[in-house]
């Protein structure tokens, strides 16, 4: 089965919640090595987009919830997590514009778009110790997965399986981008919050696709 | 923690509302987007606009007004702004001649002022962007998102904002709030953490004899921990490294910036600038043009930063031309 505007605001659901259960964990993170602002800002953010979710037209497809939930970050989180992860979601939109049910292909097409567009903003690589190490294991995991012929269930399935993992690598690095990146050899032992934002959202993307599978 | 707020989520709207209503012959606030802005703007001189995370100030608001900033645009603490206000801001203050963005290097302020300039261009103006990034503690920067911007931004402000209330094209404002930026060092220092209103706990840990070398203006640690020291001892930590980063040399005229964080009081900042200037002084450079007291904060942190700005016979007319803010006020 494919996945539609149903799951797509389904995901924006999940987020929302699962980004204020851990609004205070992700404000211990960041403050450990950041500033403290990164649970309070996503979450601003993902009640504003939850909050126009109702106004979204009857026949919208999954790239107007994409890019619904792109320009209210953008507008709405501030710091950096808001550019990046608006554009993030803005690239997504554009992956697959158009499309009323999202296949594999196009499932896979999403993550590599918000990843491509977070490092475009960003500039971050691989090893600075920033969500892109929870983006780039989701990704090619969603791309094996997607090669090998699994369900856009089980594609989601790995990706955020790939990004609880690269979350988890980013605690021994040493930071290069970011606020944390003054901290030099102090943030060993820290997790990247937005690597940690990264994986709630792309479990709350899995877990709404279960959900969808089992209706 | 005790604050005088009365909820964490309105400390920005109700302090920037208040800001405003203290200093209406200045300023007026719009409400949504938020931002501060001159009560003449737009006038025919090149525009000239910051902001940045909320609880610096008086840093960026209380610099608007004649001689110097045209609009400040405050996000949450220590959050940088979105792009929408930093584009309603810009568009505001544009009278034609084009529109500076002075923006300290942090990743968020960089990103949303990038995103802000792209979107006003294409309504139209003219946007030139100066990235401040005086912050010497920063070491490797290469390997990190870059020298940060401190209190040397003040300094920027008050002399490309002179440059643009002379008539200065919008090139020559660039120019010479780069030259500003090139020729000016910082470094500070913490003796207590801050406390963000909306997380409620200190932003990092310090024993009761230990302060914080090097650090930035938004609570995150700095370079290193070590024993607190007499005020002597640190100004010449801090010093130190600010010197020999130019470098600045024998015969070299200067600004001296002693800026508070919020939470040191006065008469601990004169006795810093005291040592200060004779370290100087004792190099052979000569100070001046200076400035002491609580300019570029970090809320109620205590410490202070020093700030060392290379002058010229320009930067000395353009420092001390006229200037009418709620924060910086002389010469009118």
């Amino acid at each position: 089965m494919t996945l539609g505007t149903e799951w797509a605001t389904d995901w924006v659901r999940a987020s929302a919640a699962v980004i204020a259960e851990n609004r205070v964990e992700l404000i211990t993170l960041d403050r450990e090595i950041g500033d403290g602002d990164h649970g309070e800002n996503m979450d601003r953010g993902f009640s504003a987009v939850l909050a126009k979710l109702d106004g979204l037209a009857d026949d919208a497809i999954p790239a107007d919830v994409l890019k619904l939930v792109a320009t209210t970050l953008i507008s709405t989180v501030g710091g950096a997590s808001g550019p990046l992860f608006g554009t993030a979601y803005l690239k997504a939109a554009g992956a697959v514009a158009g499309r009323a049910e999202l296949d594999g292909a196009s499932v896979a097409a999403i993550l590599r778009a918000a990843r491509d567009g977070i490092v475009l903003r960003g500039k971050a690589e691989a090893g600075d110790k920033t969500m892109i190490d929870a983006w780039n294991p989701a990704v090619e995991a969603a791309d094996a997965a997607h090669a090998n012929g699994a369900s856009e269930l089980e594609i989601l399935e790995a990706a955020a399986t790939a990004a609880a993992e690269g979350a988890a690598s980013t605690e021994p690095l040493i930071a290069r981008k970011g606020r944390a990146s003054y901290l030099g050899e102090r943030a060993i032992g820290h997790r990247d919050p937005g690597a940690q934002s990264t994986l709630l959202l792309l479990r709350a993307a899995a877990d709404s696709a279960r959900n969808a599978a089992s209706e | 923690m005790k604050k005088l707020i009365n909820d964490p989520k309105n400390v920005v709207t109700e302090a920037v509302e208040g800001f405003a209503a203290a200093h209406a012959d200045i300023v007026r606030a719009s409400a949504d987007p938020l931002f501060l802005v001159r009560t003449d703007a737009p006038s025919d001189k090149v525009g000239i606009i910051s902001g940045g995370g909320s609880g610096h100030e008086p840093l960026h608001g209380g610099f608007v007004g004649y001689g110097m900033l045209d609009a400040a645009v405050p996000g949450a603490v220590f959050t940088s702004p979105t792009p929408d206000p930093i584009v309603a801001a810009t568009t505001a203050v544009d009278g034609g001649r084009g529109v500076l963005h002075i923006v300290k290097n942090y990743t968020g302020d960089v990103l949303n002022f990038e995103t802000a300039a792209d979107l006003a261009a294409a309504e139209g103006v003219d946007v030139r962007t100066v990235i401040v990034n005086d912050d010497v503690a920063v070491q490797d920067s290469l390997y990190t998102a870059g020298r940060r911007g401190v209190a040397g931004t003040v300094l920027v402000e008050k002399i490309a904002g002179a440059a643009a209330q002379r008539g200065d094209s919008l090139d020559d404002v660039t120019a010479v709030a780069e030259k500003v930026n090139a020729q000016v060092r910082s470094m500070g220092v913490a003796l207590t953490p801050c406390v963000v209103p909306h997380a409620g706990e200190p932003s990092f840990h310090l024993e009761d004899d230990e302060i914080e070398i090097g650090i930035g203006i938004h609570g995150e640690p700095g370079r290193e921990k070590i024993k607190l020291q007499p005020a002597d001892a640190i100004v010449e930590r801090l010093l130190g490294p600010i010197i020999d980063d130019i470098p600045f040399a024998s015969g070299d005229r200067v600004l001296l910036l002693v800026n508070g964080m919020g939470g040191t009081p006065q008469v601990e900042l004169f006795i810093a600038y005291r040592h200060a200037a004779r370290v100087l002084a004792d190099r052979g450079i000569e100070v001046t043009r200076s400035l002491v007291g609580n300019y570029t904060t970090s809320l109620e942190m205590q410490g202070m930063s020093l700030s060392v700005l290379k002058l010229d016979d320009e930067l000395t007319e353009l420092w001390d031309a006229p200037v009418q803010t709620a924060a910086l006020r002389w010469g009118r």
